[in-house]
């Protein structure tokens, strides 16, 4: 996928005057997070399980390499097959290997965020294999050629128009405005896939090294179809995703639905251990597990390792006022939202994505909502630190702030530079209080006045008060 | 009787030595009030916000040294902003733990108060008097909300001023879009935080907007102004060390104001 982070304030200005997609995300505000908080209201022990969460992801992080050599290991004892991917190139060339071993033409997918980081789609395409999505979120928008805006809401930048069509254009059947309708139509369409498929790729919202399972967490069971029906299964993961036992694992399921979408429990929860056995009435005849680590065991050790404990959820972006202004696309690659502006950096160079961790208040939503409690603005904050110690920030903001820094580190001086700020600022604006229109501040007037400081600096006056 | 008052380092904060002195006169009246010697230590000038989040660890450390040597020996340190105590706060992350700048910055965090939590804790409320009288809705500034947990105590005090009545907005703890260099590097988006910010200020029907950081009460307050919105913005310590009688933030000095009508 093409890197637009770069163009992150242009892709914000035009997504801010973009009527529809304001009128979309309108849609995110009132719906997640209220359902977020009734969800954590009903369920006392939340914030001791995020506890939980956060130490129990923290302990398999530090033994990672063996949780994922035992979950191999059970993968394997169950008849699957495991493949160790380093770099996403790795991750698309060992999927396309396993889909000519099948013949395959055409795949189904289910809705998966590593497939969109590896790029997979447009790969197999180009090698002769059609990749089918069945979330329906993602079937909408691969009609329209176009990305997740969201992690688990992919389509939610559209309107029910646009759904409606798109539909219309490639189904050729007469439009129609209904949800109910478009969902009975796309159903329709999507089963002649679920049957035709070759294979069926899918993610993983997390790996169970005891029992070498996968599991999907889904809503629609689209998943299930697409994991079910065809002979070959591949599952891809990202390697952070691992869980020591089934048990582990439910303590994760109870805080990703209620953070998500504010379930008390996901619809579906899928687990696949390996392929079919003997006297199985359904199942996979192979089942293959793709480990995409693309840059995350870089991260172990390192100050970003608490980014790994990330399940996905999207709260995150969910509560953050910023994604709530310009929508996913704006960030410009994969992941948006608080999550994004620390794993993207990572994954596309701080070089290209820069914007991205600037792009905050650091009001600290994200941390609040986070069921792993991961300090979100303390990462962005390090990739800042990173940033400025490789010469990347703009050279207006560095000038400024070695200016700035010199005076704030001469307490004498700062106190000359204040005082003549604050009488040049109270010239400026007269007897009005306040005013329109700053030489070099028109990032701030252009939308809103400048207040005129009340009189002299305090230090002057406490100086004068002889105090 | 004097020697036996614990002395109160003021943290003035840089934008109330420039923008609203009388924020950091109605800190030393209250605190004075709770009982408190207060002093201004001269070496001080801004927390180091702007480096921390710029990247820049190097002028934030040195900023840091400043400030910790300025309030050596205070008992405590209280400032007029959930934003700059909050930075006081992270001082320790910029020192490698066995510095002895970090333990220094450690006594300084557990010296280190905002004033509204400060006085919930440690002033009589009873001797809180002040003439205000008007609708206020508070808006709950981000840092103050999140890294030190103001959130009832400001409202408590507020509880005290018989001519208060507080209309909650909706979003109150929802970022107003200041961010410090956020404002300036991403003038769009903060211009939508901040409008929408003053729309559900609007809504309220308060005739006042109050706040405990002004980095936030001057970018709301510009918003509103620029509007045309007739709310006045002010620093709740005005309200709660009864110093309302002076311009709210960005308004024009009373006889200008008249004279305008």
């Amino acid at each position: 996928m093409q890197i637009k982070s770069p163009e992150f304030k242009q892709n914000a200005r035009i997504a801010l005057e973009d009527v529809n997609l304001q009128r979309a995300l309108g849609n995110l505000k009132a719906g997640f997070p209220q359902k977020r908080a009734a969800a954590v209201a009903r369920l006392p022990e939340f914030d001791q399980l995020r506890d939980e969460a956060r130490d129990l992801k923290n302990h398999i992080l530090e033994h990672l390499d063996l949780y994922l050599e035992e979950f191999e290991k059970n993968v394997v004892a169950n008849g699957g097959t495991v493949h160790w991917c380093r770099t996403a190139e790795d991750a698309r060339k060992t999927i396309l290997e396993i889909c000519q071993d099948q013949d395959a033409k055409t795949v189904t997918k289910g809705k998966s965020m590593v497939t969109e980081e590896i790029d997979l789609n447009d790969y197999l395409e180009k090698n002769g294999v059609t990749p089918v999505e069945t979330d329906l979120g993602e079937y909408i928008l691969q009609l329209r050629e176009d990305h997740p805006s969201h992690i688990i809401a992919p389509a939610i930048h559209l309107n029910i128009e646009d759904v409606a069509d798109a539909f219309h254009e490639h189904h050729k059947r007469p439009k129609s405005n209904d949800p109910a309708h478009l969902m009975r139509e796309a159903r329709e369409m999507l089963r002649k896939h679920f049957v035709a498929a070759d294979v069926g790729i899918t993610g993983a919202n997390f790996l169970v090294a005891e029992t070498g399972s996968t599991i999907i967490c889904t809503n629609e069971g689209n998943g299930d179809l697409t994991q079910t029906l065809p002979k070959t299964h591949i599952v891809v993961s990202s390697i952070e995703k691992v869980v020591p036992t089934l048990e582990d694992m439910t303590l994760f399921l109870r805080l990703l639905a209620r953070s998500a979408t504010g379930q008390e429990f996901t619809v579906y929860n899928t687990l696949s251990s390996g392929p079919r056995r003997p006297g199985d009435q359904d199942g996979p005849e192979n089942f293959h597990v793709v480990l995409v680590d693309n840059g995350r065991s870089d991260m172990v050790g390192s100050e970003f390792q608490e980014m790994l404990r990330c399940i996905r959820c999207s709260a995150c972006m969910n509560h953050c006022p910023v994604y709530g202004a310009v929508g996913g696309h704006s960030y410009g690659w994969v992941y948006p939202g608080p999550m994004g502006s620390v794993l993207t950096p990572q994954m596309v160079g701080i070089e290209n994505a820069g914007l991205l961790p600037n792009a905050s208040t650091f009001c600290g939503k994200c941390e609040e909502v986070c069921p792993v409690r991961i300090p979100l603005p303390k990462l962005m904050r390090h990739w800042r630190d990173k940033e400025y110690e490789k010469h990347l920030s703009p050279t207006s903001v560095r000038s400024g702030l070695s200016v700035w820094s010199f005076f704030a580190t001469r307490p004498k001086l700062y106190r000359l530079f204040a005082s003549v700020g604050n009488r040049f600022l109270r010239l400026k604006a007269g007897k009005k209080g306040r005013t329109s229109k700053l030489p070099l501040a028109s990032a701030w007037t252009d939308h809103r006045d400048m207040p005129a400081p009340s009189g002299k600096t305090f230090m002057q006056q406490w100086k004068e008060q002889n105090r | 009787m004097a020697s036996s008052r614990s002395r109160v380092g003021l943290f003035v904060t840089c934008l109330a030595d420039m923008f609203r002195p009388e924020v950091a006169f109605a800190s030393v009246k209250l605190l004075e009030m709770a009982g408190f010697d207060v002093e201004v230590p001269e070496r001080q000038t801004c927390c180091g916000q702007p480096a921390f989040n710029s990247g820049d660890r190097h002028d934030s450390a040195a900023i840091a040294r400043q400030t910790i040597e300025a309030f050596d020996g205070f008992e405590y340190v209280v400032g007029p902003s959930g934003s700059c105590i909050g930075m006081l706060h992270h001082y320790p992350e910029l020192f490698a733990e066995g510095d002895p700048w970090h333990q220094r910055a450690l006594d300084l965090k557990s010296r280190a108060f905002e004033i509204t939590s400060f006085l919930a804790q440690h002033l009589d409320t009873d001797k809180l008097s002040s003439s205000f009288s008007g609708k206020v809705t508070y808006h709950d500034s981000c840092s103050g909300l999140r890294e030190l947990g103001i959130k009832r105590q400001p409202r408590e005090l507020l509880s005290k001023i018989p001519g208060v009545q507080i209309c909650e907005m909706e979003e109150s703890e929802t970022c107003c879009g200041f961010g410090g260099t956020f404002c300036v590097k991403y003038p769009d988006i903060s211009n939508r935080m901040v409008g929408n910010k003053s729309e559900n200020i609007r809504a309220t029907g308060a005739d006042t907007l109050l706040a405990g950081d002004l980095g936030c009460l001057l970018n709301m307050a510009g918003k509103l102004k620029r509007e045309g919105v007739n709310v006045q913005a002010r620093h709740v310590v005005e309200i709660l060390a009864d110093m309302a009688n002076t311009p709210a933030i960005g308004e024009a000095a009373i006889g200008e104001a008249e004279k305008r009508s």
